[in-house]
């Protein structure tokens, strides 16, 4: 069956990030495919690569970063959420006049149209938030 | 076909739980996560209308997210059945969709 995941809450504010994670890697264990996880609202934080969680706590964004990476995950994160909150990649820099990128390498900056088309194309869309 | 409804908010907390079964049909699925899992347990000020809910539909609760808490299963109410997230996954799938009260 194919998924898709949408995540509305940034790392460590409670345990939507958490448990999307471990429902995407239980569903990809079990031999589903997640056509993508996309990240809207304050989710947009999960994607920053700057995070630095204490040595002893999860790193919540390496932690899909590592799952991507193994699966080939498309992680995509809303540009108009991402702007708000200042997660930029090359493009969105230079577009807006800022000295500064901050995305992980594994997420890309997109438009809401791929939540639709990730909503149309898989079987079930779930939603984690706050 | 029927929905699986999911609620991560303890019932002392919000009215999710609440909204949730006013708009669940008969036959639907209830996953407690997270927070929602004290809805789950015995002994509470909720325990009536959780065990009414279970008249019409089927509830469930996430096993990790008990234990996270310092529930062990033993503290769940009777007809509730307690999942891992291959679980989740599994009535994720089994149900023609999935809708999250948050």
């Amino acid at each position: 069956m194919k998924f898709a995941i949408q995540i509305n809450e940034g790392p460590y504010q409670h345990q939507a990030s958490d448990s999307a994670y471990f429902f995407t890697k239980a569903a990809l264990e079990k031999g589903h495919e997640v056509f993508r996880v996309f990240f809207y609202h304050d989710g947009v934080n999960n994607a920053s690569r700057l995070t630095t969680p204490p040595q002893d706590d999860r790193n919540v964004v390496n932690r899909w970063a590592e799952l991507a990476e193994q699966h080939d995950l498309d992680m995509v994160v809303c540009v108009a959420a991402a702007q708000r909150r200042g997660v930029a990649d090359e493009g969105e820099m230079q577009r807006n006049g800022k000295d500064a990128t901050n995305i992980h390498p594994r997420f890309r900056i997109s438009g809401l149209g791929q939540l639709v088309e990730a909503a149309i194309q898989a079987d079930r869309l779930v939603v984690f938030g706050d | 076909m029927s929905t699986l409804h999911t609620v991560n908010k303890s019932p002392f907390e919000k009215p999710s739980l609440d909204v949730c079964l006013a708009h669940a049909t008969a036959g639907a699925g209830v996953l407690l996560i997270e927070d929602g899992v004290y809805a789950a347990t015995k002994g509470t000020a909720v325990e009536d209308r959780v065990k009414q809910a279970l008249d019409s539909v089927k509830l469930f609760v996430l096993g990790p997210d008990l234990l996270a808490r310092g529930f062990t299963e033993d503290r769940v109410i009777d007809g509730i059945n307690v999942v891992d997230y291959a679980g989740f996954v599994d009535l994720a799938a089994e149900h023609d969709k999935v809708q999250a009260w948050l």
